[in-house]
């Protein structure tokens, strides 16, 4: 049993140390495809045991619960890894075709994996000193990826990436110190049991909002979201893609794990705050990619306020907005993880990501554009897509409890959304060309297309399926929302002899 | 740098760095030392190295890329956890292994902690070299 949880976390580095061994041969980057494609059968086998069994829980090294390192996976972990693993494979095969071998030489592929192995550990971890330390990993090698090829932007977007980064980290630690000072552990099964024993409940207050402020920067939310506009546009696609789609939602998955796991003492102060939160961050970020020209930036300011919605799920923290809440973020991963893929082949053909100077995809590349409107509507709530039915869970759960105006942001800001998605398709679609360019598609190598078609059609499948056939899905996010707001069965399985 | 008192120093110097930092890798399991500290040790010899004699004579000591010295560090500290799962065990649990062992004596007990230690030795070796090695070819 414990080597199924562990097993997620072991391939990814084991396909790093092979792959960059392998560097400098073709072989590397099959390599990381390998490795990617086993994480995803690990993740599968993984998410099995947890449909049949419930949660479960393993020791590190077999040191018992409260003192050890735990892994667990509950239900919303469980599917963050298969989501991971289904993005990871995504972009490892699109890499196939996207970096050039300058940069596998660089060590691409064991910084991707690295990276994977960071976003998986953070998942299945039950303490918190250990999230802290895949945090660590995933900032390191992510700095190393944004960074990889040097051009002059990119160390400038890399730099305030760590900087406000390492703010949040500083913050975090802090926040773990204090908490581990007041209550003696840092097993958040332990934890969960320990806050309510605190005498002095308004420092605990403090700490939960300082850990809302350190995951809050990572999860991009307002007013703290600088960073991701600021770097997200300027790596390698496969890069921005892996970015956009997980790492954000570690920071949201994070939020979702301690507001509902430890700090739920007091919900009336803690969720109000998110709620505020939530709702400027998706107004915010969807007026600052209406002001974009760029395919990539306008891809990334959407990124801010799509958390918003998944904040919104947390912070009115009831089963239904919870069930919206994991809905969204397993719909959104995919969505726009794909979206930027569809910006790198849209870049190859064109010549360029400047809406302002490219054109004419529709009329030479009509199947790209069937490519980017599934995503793309999905992303705005068109229905029958899958983003349509994460916006009706979280505007209904808005509704059920009289949220009347924050239910009216989330529908305003989805009309927005619609807005920028036409311009991108007006400007890159529909406008002729400025230049006269005829981006076919045939005019990429052949031995490079697959590559590069191959994950988008995936994920745009599974987009459809999502939004075609959404009951199984929902009703795995009220199970799912149930264990997060009965924490029991959680608190059980790490604490009660489990081996 | 033209130094005669660097190099004459050096040679005593990296020698006895490289040994210093095994004898703190294996005395590391009970007494204060371990992989991190023997580490940054054994990095410190080749810096020293590299300082005295040029980068490119250090590569050359070293033999192998410090990139690839840190990645198969990185790989041995995985396989010592992986271990564990051919003793049924949870993945990093310790397996032991005494050699000479008799009842009133333990003999020389070897563990997949040192293992452990020996990867996490190499990896901040290899990191520590990668970097020192690239900023003093840029400057």
């Amino acid at each position: 049993m414990s080597w199924l949880l562990a097993f997620p976390i072991i391939i990814p580095f084991a396909t790093a140390v092979i792959a960059f061994l392998n560097r400098d041969k073709p072989t590397g980057r099959w390599w990381s495809v390998l490795g990617s494609l086993l994480l995803l059968l690990a993740s599968g086998a993984l998410m099995v045991r947890v449909l049949q069994e419930g949660v479960v829980a393993a020791q590190m090294g077999q040191w018992a619960a409260p003192f050890g390192i735990t892994l667990v996976a509950d239900l919303l972990s469980a599917v963050m890894v298969v989501i991971t693993a289904i993005t990871g494979l995504a972009v490892a095969v699109y890499a196939l075709a996207d970096i050039d071998t300058a940069k596998e030489k660089l060590g691409y592929h064991a910084l991707f994996q690295v990276l994977i192995a960071g976003v998986v550990g953070a998942f299945l971890t039950g303490d918190l000193f250990n999230l802290y330390v895949w945090f660590e990993v995933m900032l390191i090698s992510s700095f190393g990826l944004l960074i990889l090829g040097g051009s002059r932007e990119q160390i400038d977007g890399g730099i305030k990436y760590v900087a406000l980064n390492l703010v949040s980290t500083i913050l975090f630690l802090s926040g773990v110190g204090l908490l581990y000072g007041m209550t003696g552990t840092l097993n958040m099964a332990d934890l969960s049991l320990a806050v309510e024993e605190v005498e002095n409940q308004g420092l605990l207050t403090v700490i939960a909002v300082m850990f809302m402020v350190a995951f809050g920067v990572k999860a991009a939310v307002f007013p703290l979201f600088f960073w991701l506009p600021a770097s997200y546009h300027t790596p390698a696609f496969s890069v921005s893609a892996v970015f956009a789609g997980l790492l954000t939602k570690v920071g949201v998955y994070a939020l979702i794990r301690m507001f509902t796991l430890v700090f739920d003492h007091d919900i009336g102060f803690t969720h109000t705050i998110l709620l505020w939160v939530a709702g400027f961050t998706m107004v915010t970020g969807v007026l600052g990619a209406a002001a974009q020209q760029d395919f990539r930036k306008i891809l990334s300011f959407h990124i801010v306020s799509q958390i918003g919605y998944m904040i919104l799920g947390l912070a009115l923290y009831t089963p239904l907005a919870i069930v919206g809440a994991v809905f969204y973020l397993v719909h959104h991963i995919v969505v726009k993880a794909n979206l930027f893929l569809v910006a790198g082949v849209a870049q190859r053909l064109t010549g360029s990501t400047d809406l302002r100077r490219i054109g004419g995809l529709y009329k030479s590349a009509p199947f790209l554009g069937f490519l980017f409107l599934i995503p793309a509507f999905s992303l705005a709530g068109f229905p029958p897509l899958s983003g349509f039915w994460a916006k009706y869970l979280l505007v209904k759960a808005a509704l059920d409890i009289d949220a009347w105006f924050i239910a009216f942001v989330a529908l305003a800001v989805g009309l927005l959304t619609i807005f920028s998605m036409t311009k991108i398709w007006g400007e890159a679609f529909w406008k002729p060309h400025p230049d006269g360019v005829e981006p076919k598609l045939n005019k990429i190598d052949r031995a490079d297309l697959w590559p590069l078609l191959l994950p988008i059609a995936g994920l745009a499948t599974l987009t459809v399926i999502i939004g075609l056939s959404p009951e199984p899905f929902v009703q795995f996010a009220e199970r799912a929302s149930d264990q997060l707001l009965n924490p029991q069965a959680y608190v059980a399985a790490v604490l009660g002899g489990a081996s | 740098m033209n130094s005669i008192i660097l190099l004459a120093g050096t040679r005593l110097l990296v020698a006895l760095l490289l040994v210093f930092s095994i004898f703190m890798l294996l005395r590391g399991h009970n007494t204060p030392g371990g992989g991190f500290i023997g580490g940054l040790i054994g990095a410190t010899g080749f810096v020293v190295y590299a300082i005295a004699c040029g980068t490119e004579q250090a590569r050359l000591a070293l033999r192998v890329p410090p990139e690839n010295v840190a990645m198969v560090g990185l790989g041995i500290a995985l396989f010592a956890g992986v271990m564990a799962i051919f003793f049924g065990d949870a993945f990093f649990t310790g397996q032991w292994l005494f050699i000479g062992a008799t009842e009133d004596d333990k003999g020389l007990p070897l563990s997949s902690v040192l293992v452990f230690d020996i990867g996490v030795y190499m990896v901040v070796m290899g990191s520590i070299l990668t970097l020192t090695f690239a900023l003093e070819e840029g400057v």
